[in-house]
């Protein structure tokens, strides 16, 4: 009765192309006018959290290994972190700018456990080369988000981190259990289902 | 007769304002764009389309109908309230 692995990938895609999306408007209009509605500054930090919240389903029902589970679970941590802090500092109860730094700890982690729980090369198959292509992604992302607790006004980080989070939605979409990557599919990866 | 000279050009203030409301109006329709693209180019993702046979997961996991799902509720929950307040501040700004 459970979904396939590749459509919990497509509903987290769809939850992330849609925080990136608000990430890329608050780039365009700037913070002020953003958080003119009290409802839209919650948005995306909200979505954020809840993401990470439902990663612990994900990590209970859809892990097959230890590693996995280590995985997901990490990720379910640092983004429900992130979200939160994020939150806390909209609403104003969290007040030092440090608490922005969980955004670029939240990418490193995430990065680093997609590339330790791949143990396959590259081109093994398609999930195993979006594994590594998220994770050095996200890496790239923790430097950016880096950057970004420094320079929090820079247009061009900011629009920068948004398409990169639009980006990392397109991996996810593309995602497939078993499907093969610019024609390379291992026989050990098992039979393409569809 | 009496031609006056025009020294400075008044400044548009309301150009900045045009361009982010055209650049946020846009997004939401370019995201259901590519969806639709996508299913045009993989029509199989789409299982709508042939959907005898079907399990209720692959009827409710569509990635290209996702994407336009996304779009078409980042357009009308997000979009257009932003719009109208940018389109406010920009009225104000003149």
């Amino acid at each position: 009765m459970q979904p396939h692995a590749e459509m919990v990938h497509w509903a987290f895609a769809a939850g992330i192309l849609f925080v990136g999306l608000c990430l890329l408007c608050e780039a365009i209009v700037g913070t002020r006018v953003w958080r003119m509605r009290a409802w839209r500054a919650y948005l995306w930090p909200s979505v954020a959290f809840g993401l990470g919240l439902l990663l612990w389903p994900v990590m209970a029902f859809f892990t097959n290994s230890s590693i996995h589970m280590y995985a997901h679970g990490s990720w379910a941590e640092v983004l429900m972190l992130a979200g939160g802090a994020e939150l806390g500092l909209v609403r104003g109860r969290l007040t030092s700018p440090l608490w922005r730094l969980t955004w670029p700890l939240a990418f490193l982690v995430s990065g680093t456990a997609f590339l330790v729980h791949e143990q396959n090369p590259w081109f093994f198959a398609r999930s195993a080369f979006l594994h590594h292509l998220l994770g050095w992604t996200f890496i790239g992302m923790a430097l950016v988000t880096l950057a970004l607790a420094w320079r929090p006004s820079s247009l061009v980080l900011r629009s920068g981190f948004a398409l990169i989070v639009v980006t990392a939605s397109v991996m996810l979409f593309c995602d497939r259990d078993v499907a093969p990557v610019f024609g390379h599919l291992s026989p050990l990866a098992g039979v393409e289902h569809r | 007769m009496e031609t006056p000279f025009v020294r400075s050009i008044p400044v548009d203030r309301s150009r900045p304002y045009a361009r982010r409301v055209h650049a946020v109006s846009l997004i939401g329709p370019a995201t259901c764009a590519a969806g639709l693209i996508w299913a045009i180019l993989q029509p199989h993702r789409l299982t709508l389309l042939h959907p005898r046979g079907q399990g209720l997961w692959w009827l409710l996991f569509e990635p290209p109908l996702l994407v336009v799902i996304v779009g078409v509720l980042f357009a009308t929950l997000v979009a257009r309230p932003l719009i109208s307040d940018l389109e406010a501040g920009g009225a104000t700004t003149r």
